[in-house]
């Protein structure tokens, strides 16, 4: 049984300007001990889907779902006295930016207990003990003066641990890491990533990393899981991704990456992802694709097979090629 | 004309006094701490590095927003640190930057058109139609459509928004151009637009860039020379090839090795340095990297190392070798 499920998830918020869906029908399972990684760019709706997973969304926003169950439980119907029990102890997250993460007004050793209080129902010396505990698994040096410390005492990177012990606290079963790295310099983020996947293999939790690094992806996830204008446009092991993507889009954007290109002009993609207000008709990527036809700007395209990469393409790319493409079909008659 | 070194500088130095409270003597911040580099007409050095090692007062400095504290800034073989503050402003117009923050850089109550002008409202006597025609020749070199002269900066998007920041560089016509992270707040597939830019410019106009970044990958691709920097020194500098394919200074190997590589099919051996970039108030004695570095010597806490040629690059370290 996954311990992650969910099913055909969407988000909408209310703006001035009408509904406007940022999360568009997104399908995740998560197996234990997974690690499933969601890149996109920024507007994707990575984040956003997880937030309404832990319930986090201010009103405007609108969740539906068919199915959204965590370890057989149902996330929809539950009551929030439910959901609060599993959100921070089973169930729990890393946010972007360590330093406005924290509470400044309060030491990290209360902050840090506090989940254990609450879940755990732990007293003083117990909380302190495991407080201490988890500054050390996490590679904090002197862990008892830090306990004192308060958040503007501490580094980027020092901070960023601290989160990941709150995280880990209460032995989640499900890690959800969003952006971890991304406001932290190239060294530290090799400590926090080789530091989150230490922790994953120990504690045998599920790690969802959300991240727009593909460097990040390539070294770190297993599946990986690529999100534009709130779709899931594909779904691939990361080696298959990397070697043989199946959406246009995932093609572009790899090609795209300074490393990977040999040019000095890089293929870059022209346009911009699109917003509320000039969301096209069928295909979301079909005004930025190279091969887009009539049918992509009319009709929105299904979901391919799990062997083309769940690709949510009209014409997948097969080893760079687009399958059943006019052009393609007639160079090939 | 090429190979022609149109920025040379020497030693450069900037310290800030830091109070430490009424009771205290200030403390000295030594920001940037020596860097010798030169730049050449229509060749990219990009500066390398963590934050608080100085990259972003080594712009300033360039930019001539600030003084150095020692050492010598030629421009067009003029030493910047001599002349007064009216004679520095001539060569305002020679070094222009670009800033890393698109949604800040830009006054929201203005017109693209006018932030365009104004560079040169300041420092021309150009009549209004003549400034009008420049701005528009510039909205087309960088990529944008006429219509946005009238616009605001609200009305685009980070990758336009950067594109305008560069043709406001640009309206003054300068040798140089100071590129501060300009594409790191910028998602990856508009990135690459922002790139290809910066060198069709470069090959158009022949510009000098002085790159700075944090992002290896970006770098590799964009530079011609690269200068490694840690703590307010550069530890390596050399050309792009050598500092990449045969890093001479430990740190550089550790930064190449942390960087993560889009291919999951590479085998990686990552060296993780320990520890944290020390405080730039209480830097390390001796060679600032030796608490991090795992090829320390018993001379490295004690002597700082001077730059001295290892192989092709210039490297300040006591243990490296060709």
């Amino acid at each position: 049984m996954p311990l992650l499920e969910i099913q055909n998830l969407s988000v909408s918020f209310l703006t001035a300007g009408g509904q406007f869906k940022a999360v568009d029908g997104v399908t995740l399972n998560v197996e234990p001990g997974d690690i499933v990684s969601i890149v996109g760019e920024s507007g994707s709706g990575k984040s956003v889907a997880m937030l309404a997973l832990m319930g986090l969304l201010p009103w405007t926003a609108t969740v539906t779902a068919d199915v959204l169950r965590f370890d057989g439980k149902d996330m929809l119907t539950m009551d929030k006295k439910t959901r609060r029990s599993i959100v921070g102890s089973e169930m729990t997250m890393i946010f972007q930016e360590p330093m406005t993460s924290l509470n400044p007004c309060f030491t990290v050793g209360f902050q840090l207990t506090e989940s254990l209080k609450v879940h755990k129902n732990m007293d003083r010396r117990a909380c302190n003990a495991r407080a201490l505990e988890l500054l050390e698994l996490v590679g904090i040096p002197e862990p008892q003066k830090r306990l004192s410390a308060f958040p503007h005492q501490l580094s980027g990177g020092m901070s960023q641990r601290v989160m990941i012990a709150m995280a880990i606290s209460c032995n989640p079963r499900l890690l959800i890491a969003d952006e971890p790295t991304t406001a932290l310099d190239v060294t530290i983020q090799a400590q926090i990533l080789d530091l989150l996947l230490k922790l994953q293999k120990e504690q045998d939790m599920s790690l969802i990393l959300i991240t727009h690094d593909m460097g990040v992806v390539a070294e770190t996830a297993e599946r990986v899981v690529v999100q534009y204008a709130g779709q899931q446009v594909e779904k691939q092991e990361v080696r298959g991704l990397f070697s043989n993507p199946h959406h246009p889009y995932t093609s572009a954007l790899l090609a795209s990456l300074p490393e990977r290109s040999q040019a000095r002009k890089l293929p870059s993609i022209p346009g911009v992802v699109p917003g509320q207000f000039d969301r096209p008709e069928g295909c979301l990527f079909s005004p930025r694709c190279s091969f887009a036809t009539e049918l992509c700007r009319t009709t929105p395209p299904k979901v391919a097979s799990h062997e083309m990469g769940r690709a949510l393409c009209h014409y997948p790319l097969a080893e760079g090629l687009p399958v059943g493409h006019p052009e393609n079909r007639e160079a090939a008659a | 004309m090429k190979n022609e070194i149109v920025l040379q500088a020497q030693n450069l130095a900037r310290h800030y006094d830091v109070s430490r409270g009424a009771f205290k003597s200030p403390a000295v911040v030594k920001a940037l701490d020596g860097a010798t580099f030169n730049l050449q007409r229509g060749k990219t050095l990009a500066v390398v590095g963590e934050s608080g090692c100085g990259k972003s007062t080594l712009a300033r400095l360039v930019t001539l927003i600030e003084r150095p504290t020692s050492g010598s800034l030629n421009i067009g073989g003029v030493d910047m640190a001599k002349l007064s503050d009216n004679e520095r402003r001539k060569y305002h117009k020679r070094v222009q930057i670009v800033f890393q923050d698109p949604y800040g850089s830009l006054n929201p109550r203005q017109k693209i058109g006018h932030a365009l002008e104004e560079p040169l409202l300041v420092n021309t006597t150009q009549s209004k139609a003549e400034r009008e025609k420049a701005a528009r020749d510039m909205l087309a070199l960088v990529g944008l459509r006429p219509e946005h002269y009238d616009r605001y900066p609200h009305m685009f998007s980070g990758g336009q928004r950067q594109r305008i920041a560069v043709a406001r560089a640009l309206m003054l016509d300068p040798e140089i151009l100071v590129l501060d992270e300009p594409v790191s707040a910028l998602d990856v597939s508009i990135q690459a637009q922002i790139l290809n830019l910066l060198v069709e410019l470069q090959e158009r106009l022949e510009l000098a860039y002085l790159f700075i970044s944090h992002d290896l990958s970006v770098v590799h691709h964009i530079a011609d020379e690269v200068m490694v920097m840690y703590l307010g020194v550069p530890v390596e500098s050399g050309s792009r090839d050598t500092v990449f394919e045969d890093p001479k200074h430990p740190y550089t190997q550790a930064l190449l090795s942390a960087t993560p590589v889009a291919d999951p099919f590479k085998e990686k051996r990552r060296i993780v340095l320990k520890g944290e970039l020390p405080s730039p108030m209480n830097p390390p004695s001796g060679c600032t990297f030796h608490p991090r570095c795992s090829y320390k010597i018993d001379v490295c806490p004690k002597v700082k190392p001077e730059i001295r040629t290892v192989g092709q690059s210039l490297v300040a370290c006591h243990v490296a070798k060709e």
